[in-house]
């Protein structure tokens, strides 16, 4: 039967709390939400919860990636390929976008399905990731947050099988963005609530249960989509479930509405607590809806070292003010100055592609030593190129052997933290540190790599890694 | 078979233009400035000049990145079709420019020639040094590391290795830009002239951590040059001519801080052109035989480090035999950087390397712009000069004493 083999997740380091929002254009509004650093975006989460996924995992099993996102950073230019690339999965694999909709994940994951169960891929990795940007002083600001999940669908070793699936399309608008809009636009709050998701959920539920002979108190656990808390609320009294035990609450208080990513993440932390046997029940919204029962199996028990929403969540930095978050989502003009504008090559990212994206480095035949980048001499022992051997660095972990924080390089979050951290396996890496708290940062502290936007010069994203404190 | 350069070459003149912020002066009246500065003290014309070695890493095209050839100088000059060859070692362009000289005369290529260092580096319109280089070489790695950045994570690793606390380390460098702002203040054609106190310097603004405003160098027009000849021929110029005693140049394989066993508390590319000088020269301990050092103090740490990769005080041992012991003041055991050195003399990056030599030169005719800065005696003296950053340095060294 197929399934999920493997789940990861990915929650942003810092935080934004409701009250730093309520102070800039008043009223109230409890907890925070998770918003991603500004060298973050949907890509970059989603290799992040691709490396939590892939945890143990055979990469080299992967047969396909689908990438879903409402936010991909390119509107030509496929981001499954660059996330690929940065899992260092194989190259003979396909890779596709699913966006647009909210539900872009769970039509993805029908997608993925279909595919194991024809015999076309042994496992699909999706992953999926959103960071929408809502307009300041918007009923939106305080609600929209940024995530990712992911999950390696497969045939065997599921750890939770997906029994049944019912899908429903709906011309339905609610919310929407045109071709050139960076901020939502959407129709009046009373027909979108009602009219859109309550009843659209309401009517995908409740054929997919009828047709099952089903109902929602045969579920141990619900994790489904909501635009708010309160019509999250709303479809649970219609579902007849018990708020108390069989709720997987959606996140909104710490992580915020994560767009596409929520329902996915909703469901990372429903299996992060479940137990086998455990009956699921799924359900996304968004053009349409669906839902979909899950059966958690004995292999739940192998997941355990998965960082997932539980840890992520707990490894946060507050954001410190409005202007910070400002600047992070380019939403003020900023001074012009005669400082010159960084540069990039797509040549020459090109060439070096295998350890820009894959994180690739040398390790010498000769002399045993690895290093990065990879080079045309050792640097260690001087052999030719022909003994050195490409090996992956990007899971290896380190400490941090020494550090300077420049106030005054143009970067969009001051300092910007240079950073030597020698990785396991003796092999040093010289990086930009991100997600980092500037008062808590000392020599020797263990460090990670992690994928991010580096620039937009020229008008492109251009990624590349960075090192940051480890997040566990 | 090669043969030691030791005194075959002397400097018979040298010049240098008032250092500074030069918004009344572009390139080509610096160069005007420090050339005639020079024909003057050798006593020669310029259509005596039969070839110029013209340092700059940028020229005055900074933010551009623009290629600058010999014509910079020929043009502004008017020399008439003479050899100008620009050299370029970013920081350590100045010590090349000399170096190019001094083994075209030793060749006997010809007999009387010029090498100018040259940078203006004001009319970017914005402070400190472009980061010209993100995406240049590397489109993502290493992308906005700068010179205060890439210098400050030495400056970490080295309090770490020695123990020092950051207050301690922070002290320690505080009093290395102390001196330099003393020295600085006391010479006419330095940039920085204003003494500054140990409270001033650890309260100042932070550039990169741990380096704060007074630990760095400003940023700085100006242009050095020297008129070089071989000795034989030094007396027909004057009789205080200094002659060059070596020359050590080191490229360093440039992946120090990718390499584990690198802690970016020495310049191993200053410790190989220091031991090749050293050999050239003849020099067995130098604390003991160099008279005076100017040093490549771009920033507080990177005195301290190359005071010990030059072998002026024993490794991890300068707070107590340059700093604890003032030795390092011009009445001290190893005076260095008297000149104010590029922290407060300036760094117009191309033409450091020769005003090192400058300074030297002028002490050793003991001819300190201002008496009270005069070091007693002087007949040896060094100039270290290096271009890059921690892990990936080219330096120079130019020995050069009294014949």
């Amino acid at each position: 039967m197929a399934g999920i083999v493997s789940y990861g997740a990915y929650v942003p380091m810092y935080r934004l709390s409701r009250a730093i929002l309520g102070q800039v254009w008043g009223g109230g509004g409890k907890g925070e939400k998770a918003i991603c650093n500004c060298d973050e975006d949907s890509i970059t989460m989603a290799v992040e919860a691709g490396v939590d996924c892939l945890k143990g995992m055979d990469r080299k099993s992967v047969d396909a990636l689908y990438f879903a996102s409402t936010t991909a950073p390119f509107k030509e230019k496929q981001s499954a390929s660059i996330v690929a690339a940065a899992l260092d999965l194989r190259e003979d694999i396909v890779a596709s976008d699913f966006g647009n909709s909210l539900r872009c994940g769970t039509v993805a994951l029908k997608a993925a399905l279909d595919a194991v169960k024809s015999g076309s891929a042994r496992n699909v990795l999706l992953v999926i990731a959103d960071c929408r940007l809502p307009a300041p002083n918007s009923a939106y600001e305080p609600l929209f947050g940024d995530g990712a999940a992911a999950f390696l669908i497969g045939a065997s070793h599921v750890v939770a099988e997906i029994e049944a699936s019912y899908y429903l399309t709906s011309e339905f608008i609610d919310v929407w963005r045109l071709e050139t809009d960076r901020l939502p636009r959407s129709w009046e709050e009373r027909f979108i609530l009602d009219e859109g998701y309550e009843a659209h959920m309401k009517k995908a539920f409740n054929s997919f249960l009828k047709a099952r002979n089903a109902k929602g108190k045969d579920f141990t656990r619900a994790a489904f989509y909501a635009p708010n808390a309160r019509s999250h609320q709303a479809v649970v009294k219609i579902l007849g479930l018990d708020p108390k035990t069989q709720v997987e609450e959606p996140l909104f208080d710490s992580v915020g509405n994560t767009g596409a990513a929520l329902a996915p993440m909703t469901l990372v932390a429903a299996l992060e607590g479940a137990k086998p046997g455990d009956k699921i029940l799924l359900g996304n919204y968004g053009d349409g809806a669906d839902a979909h029962a899950l059966l958690v199996t004995e292999n739940i028990a192998k997941m355990k070292d998965r960082r997932g929403i539980k840890t992520y969540l707990k490894s946060k930095v507050m954001l410190e003010n409005y202007g910070k978050y400002l600047t992070f989502r380019d939403l003020m003009p900023s001074e012009e100055t005669p400082m010159t504008r960084p540069r990039t090559s797509l040549t020459a990212m090109w060439r070096d592609r295998n350890w820009v994206y894959r994180c690739h480095g040398h390790h010498c035949q000769k002399c045993g030593k690895t290093q990065f980048p990879p080079q045309k001499r050792c640097m260690y022992c001087q052999a030719e190129e022909k003994f050195l051997e490409e090996v992956p660095l990007a899971e290896r972990k380190g400490v941090l052997f020494t550090y300077s924080m420049d106030e005054r390089t143009a970067v969009i979050d001051p300092p910007n933290i240079l950073a030597a951290v020698n990785l396991e396996g003796e092999v040093r890496i010289f990086s930009q540190m991100t997600d980092r708290d500037v008062k808590n940062i000392r020599v020797g502290m263990p460090m990670e790599m992690t994928f991010r936007r580096i620039h937009d010069a020229l008008g492109v994203h251009n990624y590349f890694w960075k090192c940051r404190p480890a997040r566990d | 078979m090669a043969e030691s350069i030791k005194d075959k070459v002397a400097i018979v003149g040298m010049g240098c233009t008032k250092f500074g912020e030069r918004w009344d002066a572009d390139i080509k009246d610096m160069i005007t400035e420090a050339a005639d500065e020079a024909c003057k003290d050798a006593g020669v014309e310029l259509k005596d000049i039969q070839a110029i070695w013209q340092g700059s890493q940028w020229g005055s095209q900074i933010v551009e990145g623009g290629v600058v050839t010999g014509t910079l100088v020929s043009s502004t000059l008017q020399t008439q079709y003479i050899p100008v060859t620009r050299v370029e070692n970013a920081c350590g362009t100045g010590a090349e420019s000399l170096r190019g000289a001094t083994f075209a005369l030793a060749a006997k290529g010809y007999d009387l020639v010029m090498a100018l260092g040259v940078e203006k580096c004001k009319d970017m319109g914005f402070g400190g040094l472009p980061s010209v280089w993100i995406g240049r070489w590397e489109p993502v790695y290493g992308a906005f590391g700068t010179g205060p950045g890439r210098y400050a994570m030495a400056a970490t690793a080295y309090f770490a290795k020695y123990g020092l606390s950051n207050d301690d380390g922070k002290k320690l460098l505080a009093e290395i830009s102390v001196k330099s702002h003393f020295y600085g203040a006391k010479n006419p054609k330095a940039h920085l002239r204003r003494e500054v106190t140990v409270e001033q310097v650890l309260n100042a603004p932070m550039i990169a951590w741990p380096l704060g405003l007074f630990d760095c160098c400003g940023v700085t027009d100006g242009a050095s040059a020297a008129i070089l000849c071989r000795t034989e021929d030094a007396k027909k110029y004057r009789d205080d001519y200094v002659t060059i005693k070596a020359f050590g140049m080191a490229a360093s394989p440039g992946w120090g801080k990718e390499r584990i066993d690198y802690d970016f508390t020495y310049w191993d590319a200053t410790q190989a052109a220091a031991r090749a000088a050293y050999a050239e020269a003849g020099i067995k301990n130098p604390r003991k035989e160099l008279d005076m050092v100017e040093l490549h103090d771009c920033f507080s740490i990177a005195e301290l480090i190359a005071s010990e990769s030059l072998f002026l005080c024993e490794t991890g041992k300068f707070k107590e035999q340059m700093a604890d012991k003032r030795a390092y003041y011009h009445d001290g055991e190893m005076p260095v950087n008297i000149s104010g050195g590029l922290k407060s003399f300036g760094h117009p990056i191309g033409a450091s390397g020769c005003r090192e030599v400058y300074e030297v030169y002028k002490q050793i005719q003991k001819k300190a712009e201002e008496p009270s800065r005069q070091i007693k005696d002087v007949k040896l003296g060094l100039a270290h000069n290096q271009g890059g950053h921690p892990g990936k340095f080219v330096c120079g060294v130019t020995v050069v004493g009294a014949p």
